[in-house]
Protein backbone atom coordinates (compact mmCIF):
# COMPACT_ATOMS: atom_id res chain seq x y z
CA UNK A 1 0.00 0.00 0.00
CA UNK A 2 1.13 3.49 -0.82
CA UNK A 3 2.28 5.92 1.85
CA UNK A 4 -0.16 8.59 2.90
CA UNK A 5 0.54 11.96 4.47
CA UNK A 6 -1.49 13.04 7.53
CA UNK A 7 -3.60 15.10 5.10
CA UNK A 8 -4.84 12.23 2.94
CA UNK A 9 -8.45 12.51 4.17
CA UNK A 10 -8.35 16.29 3.92
CA UNK A 11 -7.28 16.03 0.27
CA UNK A 12 -10.09 13.65 -0.56
CA UNK A 13 -12.54 15.93 1.25
CA UNK A 14 -11.30 18.89 -0.83
CA UNK A 15 -12.08 16.92 -4.00
CA UNK A 16 -8.54 15.90 -4.91
CA UNK A 17 -7.73 13.53 -7.71
CA UNK A 18 -5.17 11.31 -5.96
CA UNK A 19 -2.27 9.73 -7.86
CA UNK A 20 0.76 7.64 -7.03
CA UNK A 21 3.90 9.76 -6.70
CA UNK A 22 6.95 7.57 -6.05
CA UNK A 23 5.06 5.42 -3.57
CA UNK A 24 2.97 8.21 -2.04
CA UNK A 25 -0.74 8.86 -2.60
CA UNK A 26 -0.67 12.56 -3.46
CA UNK A 27 -3.16 15.07 -4.89
CA UNK A 28 -2.71 15.77 -8.62
CA UNK A 29 -5.31 18.54 -8.59
CA UNK A 30 -8.52 19.56 -6.85
CA UNK A 31 -10.41 20.19 -10.11
CA UNK A 32 -8.37 22.47 -12.35
CA UNK A 33 -4.59 22.57 -12.18
CA UNK A 34 -4.54 25.81 -14.20
CA UNK A 35 -6.79 27.56 -11.67
CA UNK A 36 -4.50 26.35 -8.89
CA UNK A 37 -1.48 27.61 -10.81
CA UNK A 38 -3.06 31.03 -11.32
CA UNK A 39 -4.02 31.27 -7.65
CA UNK A 40 -0.34 30.95 -6.69
CA UNK A 41 0.75 33.59 -9.23
CA UNK A 42 -2.01 36.06 -8.30
CA UNK A 43 -3.02 35.32 -4.70
CA UNK A 44 -1.99 32.27 -2.67
CA UNK A 45 -1.96 28.50 -2.75
CA UNK A 46 -0.98 25.72 -0.37
CA UNK A 47 0.71 22.40 -1.19
CA UNK A 48 1.04 19.36 1.03
CA UNK A 49 4.74 18.48 0.81
CA UNK A 50 4.78 16.16 3.80
CA UNK A 51 6.15 13.39 1.61
CA UNK A 52 9.49 15.18 1.55
CA UNK A 53 12.18 13.87 3.86
CA UNK A 54 13.43 15.98 6.76
CA UNK A 55 16.80 15.01 8.20
CA UNK A 56 18.46 16.69 11.16
CA UNK A 57 22.24 16.64 11.37
CA UNK A 58 23.89 17.31 14.73
CA UNK A 59 27.24 16.80 16.39
CA UNK A 60 30.73 18.15 16.86
CA UNK A 61 31.64 17.49 13.23
CA UNK A 62 28.27 18.33 11.65
CA UNK A 63 29.73 21.22 9.68
CA UNK A 64 32.78 19.28 8.49
CA UNK A 65 30.48 16.42 7.45
CA UNK A 66 28.26 18.68 5.31
CA UNK A 67 31.33 20.33 3.73
CA UNK A 68 32.35 16.84 2.58
CA UNK A 69 28.84 15.66 1.62
CA UNK A 70 27.59 18.66 -0.36
CA UNK A 71 28.74 20.55 -3.45
CA UNK A 72 27.78 23.92 -2.00
CA UNK A 73 29.76 25.17 0.99
CA UNK A 74 27.71 25.61 4.15
CA UNK A 75 30.65 27.53 5.66
CA UNK A 76 29.53 30.46 3.47
CA UNK A 77 26.50 30.71 5.75
CA UNK A 78 26.88 32.34 9.15
CA UNK A 79 23.44 33.69 10.10
CA UNK A 80 21.42 31.18 12.20
CA UNK A 81 18.27 30.12 10.31
CA UNK A 82 19.80 30.79 6.87
CA UNK A 83 19.02 28.24 4.14
CA UNK A 84 21.25 27.10 1.26
CA UNK A 85 20.41 25.13 -1.91
CA UNK A 86 22.89 22.37 -2.66
CA UNK A 87 23.53 19.22 -4.63
CA UNK A 88 24.66 15.94 -3.07
CA UNK A 89 26.97 14.26 -5.58
CA UNK A 90 28.47 10.83 -6.15
CA UNK A 91 32.19 10.40 -6.90
CA UNK A 92 31.50 10.84 -10.63
CA UNK A 93 29.88 14.21 -9.96
CA UNK A 94 26.37 12.88 -10.69
CA UNK A 95 23.51 14.37 -8.67
CA UNK A 96 22.23 11.94 -6.02
CA UNK A 97 19.75 14.60 -4.94
CA UNK A 98 19.22 18.33 -4.66
CA UNK A 99 18.26 19.65 -1.26
CA UNK A 100 18.03 22.59 1.09
CA UNK A 101 20.27 22.86 4.16
CA UNK A 102 19.23 25.04 7.09
CA UNK A 103 22.04 26.33 9.31
CA UNK A 104 21.31 26.71 13.03
CA UNK A 105 24.83 26.45 14.48
CA UNK A 106 28.09 24.74 13.50
CA UNK A 107 26.79 21.67 15.31
CA UNK A 108 23.17 21.71 14.17
CA UNK A 109 21.64 21.66 10.68
CA UNK A 110 18.48 20.49 8.95
CA UNK A 111 18.27 18.98 5.46
CA UNK A 112 15.09 18.73 3.37
CA UNK A 113 15.53 16.17 0.60
CA UNK A 114 13.28 14.67 -2.10
CA UNK A 115 10.90 11.84 -1.29
CA UNK A 116 11.49 9.99 -4.56
CA UNK A 117 15.14 9.43 -3.61
CA UNK A 118 14.64 8.93 0.13
CA UNK A 119 16.14 5.47 0.58
CA UNK A 120 19.17 6.13 -1.58
CA UNK A 121 19.71 9.52 0.07
CA UNK A 122 19.56 8.06 3.57
CA UNK A 123 21.91 5.21 2.68
CA UNK A 124 24.42 7.67 1.19
CA UNK A 125 24.16 10.16 4.07
CA UNK A 126 24.59 7.37 6.63
CA UNK A 127 27.58 5.93 4.77
CA UNK A 128 29.40 9.27 4.55
CA UNK A 129 28.48 10.08 8.18
CA UNK A 130 30.39 7.01 9.42
CA UNK A 131 33.66 8.94 9.17
CA UNK A 132 32.40 11.88 11.22
CA UNK A 133 31.23 12.54 14.78
CA UNK A 134 27.69 13.29 13.74
CA UNK A 135 24.16 12.11 14.47
CA UNK A 136 21.67 11.73 11.59
CA UNK A 137 17.99 11.80 12.58
CA UNK A 138 15.19 11.39 10.07
CA UNK A 139 12.14 13.29 11.35
CA UNK A 140 9.19 11.11 10.41
CA UNK A 141 6.76 12.79 12.84
CA UNK A 142 6.89 16.10 11.00
CA UNK A 143 4.70 17.22 8.14
CA UNK A 144 5.27 20.12 5.78
CA UNK A 145 3.16 22.63 3.87
CA UNK A 146 4.26 25.08 1.19
CA UNK A 147 2.25 28.32 1.30
CA UNK A 148 3.11 30.30 -1.84
CA UNK A 149 1.99 33.42 -3.65
CA UNK A 150 1.97 37.23 -3.39
CA UNK A 151 -0.69 37.05 -0.64
CA UNK A 152 1.09 34.29 1.32
CA UNK A 153 2.28 36.68 4.06
CA UNK A 154 -1.21 38.18 4.51
CA UNK A 155 -2.73 34.72 4.82
CA UNK A 156 -0.10 33.48 7.24
CA UNK A 157 -0.66 36.54 9.41
CA UNK A 158 -4.39 35.81 9.54
CA UNK A 159 -3.71 32.23 10.62
CA UNK A 160 -0.88 32.82 13.10
CA UNK A 161 -2.17 36.07 14.59
CA UNK A 162 -0.23 39.34 14.53
CA UNK A 163 1.99 38.54 17.50
CA UNK A 164 3.36 35.22 16.23
CA UNK A 165 3.56 36.52 12.67
CA UNK A 166 5.75 39.43 13.81
CA UNK A 167 8.58 36.89 14.27
CA UNK A 168 8.68 36.20 10.51
CA UNK A 169 7.36 39.53 9.22
CA UNK A 170 9.71 40.90 6.55
CA UNK A 171 11.97 37.84 6.71
CA UNK A 172 14.33 37.77 3.69
CA UNK A 173 14.22 34.88 1.18
CA UNK A 174 15.99 31.68 2.25
CA UNK A 175 15.70 32.36 5.99
CA UNK A 176 13.90 30.39 8.67
CA UNK A 177 12.55 30.85 12.17
CA UNK A 178 11.02 28.54 14.75
CA UNK A 179 7.69 30.04 15.82
CA UNK A 180 6.12 27.88 18.53
CA UNK A 181 5.42 24.51 16.95
CA UNK A 182 6.05 25.83 13.44
CA UNK A 183 9.38 25.91 11.65
CA UNK A 184 8.77 28.64 9.07
CA UNK A 185 11.14 29.17 6.13
CA UNK A 186 10.98 31.64 3.25
CA UNK A 187 11.69 28.99 0.65
CA UNK A 188 9.62 27.41 -2.10
CA UNK A 189 9.37 25.87 -5.53
CA UNK A 190 7.15 28.29 -7.42
CA UNK A 191 9.08 31.51 -8.13
CA UNK A 192 6.73 33.44 -5.85
CA UNK A 193 7.20 34.75 -2.33
CA UNK A 194 5.97 32.38 0.35
CA UNK A 195 6.83 29.88 3.02
CA UNK A 196 7.59 26.28 3.64
CA UNK A 197 6.29 25.38 7.07
CA UNK A 198 7.37 22.28 8.99
CA UNK A 199 4.76 21.22 11.51
CA UNK A 200 4.33 18.29 13.93
CA UNK A 201 2.18 15.71 12.12
CA UNK A 202 -0.67 16.03 14.64
CA UNK A 203 -0.95 19.79 14.03
CA UNK A 204 -0.81 19.60 10.25
CA UNK A 205 -4.50 19.24 9.47
CA UNK A 206 -5.44 22.19 11.66
CA UNK A 207 -2.96 24.45 9.84
CA UNK A 208 -4.23 23.16 6.47
CA UNK A 209 -7.86 23.83 7.43
CA UNK A 210 -7.01 27.27 8.81
CA UNK A 211 -5.29 28.23 5.55
CA UNK A 212 -8.20 27.00 3.43
CA UNK A 213 -10.60 28.90 5.68
CA UNK A 214 -8.84 32.20 4.94
CA UNK A 215 -9.19 31.57 1.21
CA UNK A 216 -5.90 29.87 0.31
CA UNK A 217 -6.30 27.61 -2.74
CA UNK A 218 -5.29 23.95 -2.20
CA UNK A 219 -2.86 23.01 -4.98
CA UNK A 220 -1.73 19.63 -6.28
CA UNK A 221 1.30 18.16 -8.01
CA UNK A 222 0.08 19.34 -11.43
CA UNK A 223 0.27 23.02 -10.51
CA UNK A 224 3.49 22.40 -8.57
CA UNK A 225 5.10 21.15 -11.78
CA UNK A 226 3.96 24.02 -14.04
CA UNK A 227 4.91 26.61 -11.40
CA UNK A 228 8.41 25.24 -10.83
CA UNK A 229 9.02 24.92 -14.56
CA UNK A 230 7.95 28.53 -15.19
CA UNK A 231 10.35 29.50 -12.39
CA UNK A 232 13.15 27.55 -14.12
CA UNK A 233 13.63 25.18 -11.19
CA UNK A 234 14.81 21.62 -11.78
CA UNK A 235 12.83 18.50 -10.97
CA UNK A 236 14.97 15.63 -9.72
CA UNK A 237 14.70 12.54 -11.94
CA UNK A 238 13.73 14.66 -14.96
CA UNK A 239 16.13 17.57 -15.33
CA UNK A 240 18.97 15.83 -13.52
CA UNK A 241 19.81 12.51 -11.90
CA UNK A 242 22.85 10.55 -10.79
CA UNK A 243 24.19 10.42 -14.37
CA UNK A 244 24.06 14.20 -14.78
CA UNK A 245 26.39 16.68 -13.08
CA UNK A 246 25.27 20.06 -11.69
CA UNK A 247 27.28 21.73 -14.48
CA UNK A 248 25.02 20.03 -17.03
CA UNK A 249 21.86 20.94 -15.10
CA UNK A 250 22.11 24.72 -14.68
CA UNK A 251 23.21 24.18 -11.08
CA UNK A 252 26.82 25.30 -11.51
CA UNK A 253 26.05 28.38 -9.38
CA UNK A 254 25.42 26.08 -6.41
CA UNK A 255 28.82 24.39 -6.63
CA UNK A 256 31.43 26.08 -4.42
CA UNK A 257 34.86 25.41 -5.96
CA UNK A 258 36.36 27.94 -3.54
CA UNK A 259 38.06 27.44 -1.16
CA UNK A 260 40.08 25.15 -3.41
CA UNK A 261 41.19 22.89 -0.55
CA UNK A 262 37.65 21.81 0.39
CA UNK A 263 37.49 18.18 -0.73
CA UNK A 264 33.76 17.63 -1.34
CA UNK A 265 32.53 14.42 -2.94
CA UNK A 266 32.47 14.76 -6.72
CA UNK A 267 34.91 17.67 -6.83
CA UNK A 268 37.55 15.93 -8.92
CA UNK A 269 35.02 14.81 -11.54
CA UNK A 270 33.50 18.29 -11.80
CA UNK A 271 36.91 19.99 -12.17
CA UNK A 272 37.79 17.60 -14.98
CA UNK A 273 34.44 18.17 -16.69
CA UNK A 274 34.76 21.92 -16.30
CA UNK A 275 38.12 21.82 -18.06
CA UNK A 276 36.93 19.52 -20.84
CA UNK A 277 33.57 21.16 -21.55
CA UNK A 278 30.07 19.79 -21.17
CA UNK A 279 26.42 20.01 -22.23
CA UNK A 280 24.17 22.58 -20.64
CA UNK A 281 20.56 22.97 -19.59
CA UNK A 282 18.73 25.78 -21.41
CA UNK A 283 15.20 27.09 -21.60
CA UNK A 284 13.07 26.81 -24.73
CA UNK A 285 10.12 29.02 -25.70
CA UNK A 286 7.59 28.16 -28.40
CA UNK A 287 5.05 30.87 -29.16
CA UNK A 288 3.00 28.89 -31.66
CA UNK A 289 0.34 26.32 -30.88
CA UNK A 290 1.40 23.06 -29.32
CA UNK A 291 3.16 21.88 -26.20
CA UNK A 292 6.83 20.95 -25.82
CA UNK A 293 7.03 17.63 -23.99
CA UNK A 294 9.67 15.73 -22.07
CA UNK A 295 11.71 13.40 -24.30
CA UNK A 296 11.37 15.35 -27.56
CA UNK A 297 14.52 15.65 -29.65
CA UNK A 298 16.11 19.10 -29.98
CA UNK A 299 18.43 19.95 -32.86
CA UNK A 300 20.84 22.83 -32.20
CA UNK A 301 24.03 24.27 -33.71
CA UNK A 302 26.64 21.57 -33.34
CA UNK A 303 24.47 18.64 -32.33
CA UNK A 304 21.37 17.25 -30.72
CA UNK A 305 19.80 17.38 -27.29
CA UNK A 306 16.61 16.42 -25.52
CA UNK A 307 13.78 18.13 -23.64
CA UNK A 308 14.00 17.21 -19.96
CA UNK A 309 10.80 19.01 -18.88
CA UNK A 310 8.16 20.67 -21.00
CA UNK A 311 4.73 22.13 -20.43
CA UNK A 312 2.13 24.67 -21.41
CA UNK A 313 2.80 27.79 -19.33
CA UNK A 314 -0.52 29.00 -17.88
CA UNK A 315 0.99 32.38 -17.00
CA UNK A 316 2.49 33.04 -20.44
CA UNK A 317 -0.13 31.30 -22.59
CA UNK A 318 2.42 29.34 -24.65
CA UNK A 319 4.74 26.41 -24.20
CA UNK A 320 8.07 26.39 -22.37
CA UNK A 321 10.63 23.70 -21.70
CA UNK A 322 14.05 22.88 -20.37
CA UNK A 323 16.43 20.96 -22.59
CA UNK A 324 19.91 19.54 -22.26
CA UNK A 325 21.90 20.49 -25.36
CA UNK A 326 25.51 20.80 -26.57
CA UNK A 327 27.29 23.90 -25.32
CA UNK A 328 27.51 25.18 -28.92
CA UNK A 329 23.76 25.99 -28.92
CA UNK A 330 22.75 29.31 -30.50
CA UNK A 331 19.66 31.50 -30.08
CA UNK A 332 17.25 29.04 -31.69
CA UNK A 333 16.67 25.31 -31.84
CA UNK A 334 14.52 22.91 -33.86
CA UNK A 335 12.17 20.58 -32.03
CA UNK A 336 10.58 17.60 -33.71
CA UNK A 337 6.86 17.75 -32.89
CA UNK A 338 4.18 15.55 -34.32
CA UNK A 339 6.24 14.67 -37.41
CA UNK A 340 7.43 18.21 -38.23
CA UNK A 341 10.25 20.45 -37.04
CA UNK A 342 9.34 23.67 -35.22
CA UNK A 343 11.79 26.51 -34.54
CA UNK A 344 11.88 27.62 -30.89
CA UNK A 345 13.87 30.30 -29.03
CA UNK A 346 16.65 29.36 -26.65
CA UNK A 347 16.73 31.32 -23.37
CA UNK A 348 18.12 30.97 -19.86
CA UNK A 349 15.94 28.62 -17.80
CA UNK A 350 13.54 30.86 -15.87
CA UNK A 351 10.39 32.14 -17.52
CA UNK A 352 8.27 33.74 -14.78
CA UNK A 353 9.31 35.33 -11.49
CA UNK A 354 7.02 37.02 -8.94
CA UNK A 355 4.09 36.93 -11.35
CA UNK A 356 6.06 38.64 -14.17
CA UNK A 357 7.13 37.19 -17.51
CA UNK A 358 10.90 37.00 -18.02
CA UNK A 359 10.66 36.03 -21.70
CA UNK B 1 -18.62 8.56 -11.68
CA UNK B 2 -18.72 10.65 -14.84
CA UNK B 3 -21.91 11.44 -16.72
CA UNK B 4 -22.80 9.53 -19.91
CA UNK B 5 -25.98 10.97 -21.44
CA UNK B 6 -28.35 8.26 -22.70
CA UNK B 7 -29.38 10.14 -25.86
CA UNK B 8 -25.85 10.13 -27.32
CA UNK B 9 -23.82 7.50 -29.16
CA UNK B 10 -20.17 6.84 -28.35
CA UNK B 11 -16.95 5.55 -29.88
CA UNK B 12 -14.63 3.37 -27.81
CA UNK B 13 -12.00 6.11 -28.34
CA UNK B 14 -14.16 8.41 -26.12
CA UNK B 15 -15.87 10.60 -28.72
CA UNK B 16 -19.63 11.22 -28.41
CA UNK B 17 -22.03 11.74 -31.33
CA UNK B 18 -25.36 13.58 -31.29
CA UNK B 19 -27.91 13.22 -34.09
CA UNK B 20 -29.08 16.71 -35.04
CA UNK B 21 -31.98 15.24 -37.07
CA UNK B 22 -30.97 16.90 -40.34
CA UNK B 23 -28.40 14.40 -41.52
CA UNK B 24 -25.65 16.08 -39.49
CA UNK B 25 -24.02 14.78 -36.34
CA UNK B 26 -22.21 16.77 -33.64
CA UNK B 27 -19.05 15.27 -32.15
CA UNK B 28 -17.25 15.96 -28.87
CA UNK B 29 -15.30 14.07 -26.24
CA UNK B 30 -16.85 12.46 -23.19
CA UNK B 31 -16.68 13.78 -19.67
CA UNK B 32 -14.55 10.76 -18.82
CA UNK B 33 -12.07 11.65 -21.60
CA UNK B 34 -11.71 15.29 -20.55
CA UNK B 35 -11.18 14.14 -16.98
CA UNK B 36 -8.39 11.78 -18.05
CA UNK B 37 -6.70 14.50 -20.10
CA UNK B 38 -6.95 17.30 -17.53
CA UNK B 39 -7.02 21.03 -18.30
CA UNK B 40 -7.24 21.59 -22.04
CA UNK B 41 -4.79 24.15 -23.47
CA UNK B 42 -5.20 23.85 -27.25
CA UNK B 43 -7.73 22.20 -29.51
CA UNK B 44 -6.82 21.69 -33.16
CA UNK B 45 -9.90 21.21 -35.31
CA UNK B 46 -10.36 20.02 -38.89
CA UNK B 47 -11.30 22.45 -41.69
CA UNK B 48 -14.90 22.94 -42.74
CA UNK B 49 -15.28 21.09 -46.05
CA UNK B 50 -12.82 18.30 -45.18
CA UNK B 51 -14.00 14.84 -46.15
CA UNK B 52 -13.22 12.26 -43.47
CA UNK B 53 -13.51 8.51 -43.06
CA UNK B 54 -14.52 6.78 -39.84
CA UNK B 55 -11.41 6.31 -37.71
CA UNK B 56 -9.39 9.15 -39.29
CA UNK B 57 -7.52 11.32 -36.79
CA UNK B 58 -9.15 14.67 -37.51
CA UNK B 59 -8.51 16.75 -34.40
CA UNK B 60 -6.08 17.04 -31.50
CA UNK B 61 -6.98 17.82 -27.90
CA UNK B 62 -3.87 19.06 -26.15
CA UNK B 63 -4.01 19.27 -22.38
CA UNK B 64 -1.46 20.12 -19.71
CA UNK B 65 -0.77 16.40 -19.58
CA UNK B 66 -0.74 15.12 -23.16
CA UNK B 67 -1.72 15.59 -26.80
CA UNK B 68 -4.50 13.23 -27.74
CA UNK B 69 -5.82 12.43 -31.22
CA UNK B 70 -9.54 12.66 -31.80
CA UNK B 71 -11.00 10.32 -34.41
CA UNK B 72 -13.97 10.80 -36.73
CA UNK B 73 -16.61 8.37 -35.41
CA UNK B 74 -18.36 8.26 -38.81
CA UNK B 75 -17.55 9.13 -42.42
CA UNK B 76 -18.74 12.33 -44.07
CA UNK B 77 -18.02 16.00 -44.60
CA UNK B 78 -17.09 18.46 -41.86
CA UNK B 79 -19.81 21.13 -42.01
CA UNK B 80 -19.03 23.11 -38.85
CA UNK B 81 -16.32 23.48 -36.23
CA UNK B 82 -16.50 25.03 -32.77
CA UNK B 83 -14.39 28.16 -33.30
CA UNK B 84 -15.02 29.32 -29.73
CA UNK B 85 -12.53 26.69 -28.57
CA UNK B 86 -9.67 28.68 -30.11
CA UNK B 87 -9.90 31.21 -27.27
CA UNK B 88 -11.56 29.01 -24.65
CA UNK B 89 -10.29 25.42 -24.89
CA UNK B 90 -11.26 24.93 -21.23
CA UNK B 91 -14.92 24.75 -22.36
CA UNK B 92 -14.16 21.15 -23.30
CA UNK B 93 -13.51 20.53 -19.59
CA UNK B 94 -16.39 22.54 -18.17
CA UNK B 95 -19.14 21.54 -20.64
CA UNK B 96 -17.99 18.52 -22.68
CA UNK B 97 -21.49 17.61 -23.92
CA UNK B 98 -22.63 21.19 -24.58
CA UNK B 99 -20.56 24.27 -25.46
CA UNK B 100 -17.45 22.11 -25.56
CA UNK B 101 -18.50 20.31 -28.77
CA UNK B 102 -15.75 19.98 -31.40
CA UNK B 103 -17.15 19.60 -34.94
CA UNK B 104 -20.22 18.59 -36.94
CA UNK B 105 -20.23 15.98 -39.70
CA UNK B 106 -22.72 15.55 -42.55
CA UNK B 107 -22.91 11.77 -42.60
CA UNK B 108 -22.13 9.88 -45.78
CA UNK B 109 -24.32 7.07 -44.46
CA UNK B 110 -26.40 8.01 -41.37
CA UNK B 111 -26.96 4.34 -40.56
CA UNK B 112 -23.23 4.11 -39.70
CA UNK B 113 -24.12 5.80 -36.40
CA UNK B 114 -26.14 2.76 -35.37
CA UNK B 115 -22.98 0.69 -35.10
CA UNK B 116 -21.55 3.02 -32.42
CA UNK B 117 -21.88 2.27 -28.69
CA UNK B 118 -24.88 3.31 -26.63
CA UNK B 119 -24.41 4.78 -23.15
CA UNK B 120 -24.38 1.35 -21.53
CA UNK B 121 -21.86 -0.02 -24.02
CA UNK B 122 -19.60 3.00 -23.47
CA UNK B 123 -19.85 2.61 -19.69
CA UNK B 124 -18.59 -0.95 -20.15
CA UNK B 125 -15.58 0.36 -22.13
CA UNK B 126 -14.71 2.77 -19.30
CA UNK B 127 -15.10 0.04 -16.68
CA UNK B 128 -12.61 -2.15 -18.54
CA UNK B 129 -9.89 0.55 -18.50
Amino acid sequence: MANRTPLYDAHVKAGAKMVDFHGWDMPLNYGSQIEEHNAVRQDSGVFDVSHMTIVDVAGLQAKAFLRKLLANDIAKVSVPGKAQYSAMLNEKGGVIDDLIVYFFSDESFRLVVNSATRERDMAWIDAVAKSFQVTITEQTELGMLALQGPKAADKLKLVLGAEAFAQVDGMKPFMSEQVGDFFIATTGYTGEAGYEIVVPAHALEKLWDDLLNVGVQPCGLGARDTLRLEAGMNLYGQDMDENVTPLEANMGWSVAFEPSDRDFIGREALEKQKAEGHDKLVGLVMREKGVLRQGLKVVVDGGEGVITSGTFSPTLGFSIAMARVPNSVGDTAEVEMRKKFVTVSVVKPGFVRNGKALV
Amino acid sequence: MSSIPKELKYASTHEWVRNEGDGTFTVGISEHAQDLLGDMVFVELPEVGDTVSAGDDVAVAESVKAASDIYAPIAGEIVAINEELEDAPETVNSDPYGDGWLFRIKAEDPSEVESLLDAEGYQAVIDED
